[in-house]
């Protein structure tokens, strides 16, 4: 993985005294709130509901061992003993005093990370596939690109002050694994005809309140004109983006409005007259961070296991965490360990300094000292040797961190809501936890098979819950907390939005409507191998409407 | 009250700003509109004493001044609002695109912590109102980063900004 050298070390300790400086000039009072409110965001830090709030980004999601203990340290010492991870690769802390964000940002610093630009109207932390580097189906790791766009995007000077805020994300294989369609750019690595590697670009995908899909602006940029064609799309953006009213200011907006040809040009014209500039990337520069990403020292395994084996045979638990948390690694001998952050009434995404510290060991001692954090709220192991599967579990299991249902209804996003966000108009956790508890039953949760939930808080959509297979947006009306269902959505390759069902429920209404959806799949599917959202696709949303609302007449 | 900076310095503003229907005086360095520059285009190029300025507001754009650039000596770029940053784009595309040889001047809404930013993209001079921002100015507490991840303003001859990084996109401020 990435290693700062002496120059990123240079930067981050600057941008902490800088930070520090602007704080000490709020706390002094020198700086009034209006004007220290983007400075704070630039480096992460919100002011929220009940306290200030700190989003610390953890680049395309990789850390290794010592970062998940620090981020498990910060949590200890500066908040209250536990942290959130986002579907932005980002963790958050929600109580940290702001005398101290100085302090935790030197404490990051010291393990090479930083919370620069994971708020604001800017360009904020880039994403890529979870899986990436571990998956069969990979053309490239999309990484060394994602690390190449973070530093490229990091204090750019002109593009700090954008309409609003920028979202790029990375995939390097065909399946979808990051939403990259919902971004403000979406690349995917791939080779073109001349085997040179290079990227599909995508511009203009969303969610918040006007959900879209990026459109495809290239079906082919070669690997040296990465940052040439984003600063391209960006300055246009910068230009030309509505400032005039905040929830039309995303550039998925301007492609809508402008459409795409006319802004493809555009894109293309000042993409035309820069490309020859210093921001072509030399080939020995992007060779250099790729081999930041080499792979680790792999050695040649049987792809059966004999103390995996014996262990499924004998524990049906663990053999049903293999089954469903486990996949397919393109070493063989190796899996991919996906660790829910959803145990059963816990809020999404939460885990304790006590769990990073046990996700850290594990880390280093199991998977070559590599984490990862995924857009689904969880945490991964990329490469464990499938012998060391039940050692692997029973740790997990110890420090209550071995749900067996990744992929399933209860591993589930959800936004933090009106817990604690001052956006919220609904609360989301409370949803989540009651979900999490009547679908509990893992027997149950196997026979509903792939399901994805997601539940946003409000119509910024955090929680995703417009591609969600069943999506829930928690609305306050006439002071009651309302919930709409959607769906139908999906964030993958195949990407859609999902539709409004009908009328909302209640609080105390949505599990059941939620359990009325799945049961209204159950019954239409032509077999157990046919996903919700495939049967979806198929039957269309009238018998889930019948289902739901069995009074409102048929329409003629 | 206004200060004019270029760099930490302060120095005095000889641009007059003219507003609509005034004679244009002659031998006074003038600071117009676009509207007013592009009504009194005439009037303009035949003057042939003092300076002549445009200031563009945020929503304006660059292509209406590109055919008279060799006119101008000066053109003002506005920010509105601290969050507004579009002039930082049009800041570069002068200098790098259109090879504006005259002075860039910030003029609006800005703040100490942008103005590293600003000399990034370009800009030669800013027109202070914001008291805090003139005071750290003056005192050099500039709280501006020296090291880059990227290249900003390509300017033939530029000074200050070197590629020294370890990377071709990285930057250091000398």
């Amino acid at each position: 993985m990435y290693r700062y050298d002496q120059f990123d070390h240079e930067f981050v300790n600057a941008r902490v005294a800088q930070f520090r400086d602007q704080v000490d000039r709020r706390v002094s009072g020198a700086l009034s709130e209006d004007n220290f409110k983007p400075l704070r965001l630039q480096n992460g830090v919100y002011l929220q509901l009940h306290a200030y709030m700190l989003r610390v980004a953890i680049p395309y999601g990789t850390l290794n061992g010592a970062q998940m203990r620090m981020l498990a340290h910060i949590a200890r010492k500066y908040d209250r003993d536990y942290g959130h991870f986002t579907t932005r690769q980002n963790i958050q802390y929600n109580w940290p005093k702001l005398e101290d964000i100085p302090d935790i940002l030197a404490d990051l610093a010291s393990v090479e990370m930083h919370a620069i630009q994971t708020s604001g109207n800017c360009i904020r932390n880039v994403t890529a596939d979870h899986f990436a580097a571990a998956s069969a189906d990979e053309v490239a790791d999309p990484r060394p690109y994602a690390e190449i766009l973070r530093q490229w995007s990091t204090v750019h000077p002109e593009f700090l002050f954008l309409p609003r805020k920028f979202k790029i994300a990375v995939i390097g294989a065909p399946t979808d694994r990051a939403a990259m369609q919902f971004h403000d750019i979406g690349l995917e690595v791939k080779r073109g005809d001349n085997g040179g590697l290079g990227f599909a670009v995508y511009v203009g995908g969303g969610l918040g309140r006007t959900p879209m899909i990026a459109k495809k602006m290239r079906d082919f940029l070669p690997e040296e004109d990465l940052l040439s064609y984003c600063e391209a799309v960006l300055r246009v953006y910068n230009l030309y983006g509505r400032r005039d009213n905040k929830y039309k200011a995303r550039i998925k907006i301007l492609v809508h409005e402008t459409g795409l040809e006319e802004l493809k040009k555009d894109i293309e014209a000042e993409f035309d007259r820069i490309k020859d500039s210093v921001l072509k990337l030399p080939d020995e520069d992007v060779r250099a961070i790729e081999a930041y990403f080499a792979a680790p020292d792999f050695v040649e395994l049987p792809a059966t296991s004999a103390p995996l084996e014996a262990r499924k045979a004998s524990d049906r638990s663990f053999a049903r965490w293999v089954n469903q948390n486990v996949h397919a690694h393109k070493r063989s001998g190796y899996g991919i360990v996906t660790v829910a952050v959803k145990g059963t009434g816990e809020a999404p995404g939460d885990a304790s300094s006590d769990q990073m510290d046990v996700l850290a060991d594990l880390g280093e001692r199991y998977s070559f000292d590599e984490l990862r954090i995924s857009h689904i709220q969880n945490v991964i192991l990329p490469h464990v040797r499938l012998d060391d599967l039940p050692s692997v579990y029973d740790a997990l299991r110890d420090a209550k961190l071995a749900s067996a249902n990744a992929g399933l209804i209860t591993d589930m996003i959800a936004c933090p809501g009106l817990d604690y966000c001052a956006l919220a108009t609904a609360r989301s956790i409370p949803v989540a936890q009651d979900i999490s508890e009547r679908f509990a039953s893992l027997e149950r949760q196997n026979e509903i098979g792939e399901l994805k939930l997601k539940i946003s808080g409000c119509i910024n959509a955090c929680g995703h819950h417009h591609v969600g297979h069943i999506g829930i947006l928690g609305v306050e009306k006439r002071g009651e907390e309302l919930y709409q269902v959607t769906l139908g959505g999906s964030g993958d390759e195949q990407a859609a939005i999902g539709q409004i069902i009908g009328r909302g429920f209640a609080a105390n209404e949505i599990t059941d409507a939620v359990e009325t959806i799945v049961n209204t799949y159950l019954g239409k599917r032509l077999s157990d191998d046919e996903t919700f959202v495939e049967t979806y696709r198929r039957v269309g949303p009238q018998p889930f409407k019948d289902a739901l609302y069995p009074s409102v007449p048929e329409a003629a | 009250m206004a200060t004019l900076f270029r760099g930490h310095v302060a120095e005095e503003d000889t641009f007059i700003p003219l507003e609509g229907e005034q004679p244009l005086p002659s031998g006074e360095d003038i600071l117009v509109s676009l509207s007013v520059f592009e009504e009194n285009l005439d009037m303009l190029r035949s003057r042939n004493s003092g300076r002549l300025g445009v200031l563009l507001e945020a929503g304006e754009e660059l292509e209406s001044l590109s055919q008279h650039l060799d006119l101008i000596d000066l053109i003002g770029l506005d920010f509105p609002s601290f969050a507004d940053g579009r002039s930082f784009s049009k800041a570069r595309l002068l200098k790098e695109r259109y090879g504006f040889a005259g002075e860039v001047r910030a003029t609006g809404d800005i703040r100490i912590d942008q103005v590293g930013h600003m000399r990034r993209c370009g800009f030669d001079t800013m027109l202070i109102t914001h008291a805090p921002t003139v005071k750290s100015l003056t005192e050099i507490k500039d709280p501006a980063l020296f090291v880059h991840y990227q290249p900003a303003l390509q300017r033939p001859g530029a000074a200050g900004e070197r590629a020294t990084g370890p990377r071709a996109w990285t930057r250091r401020t000398a």
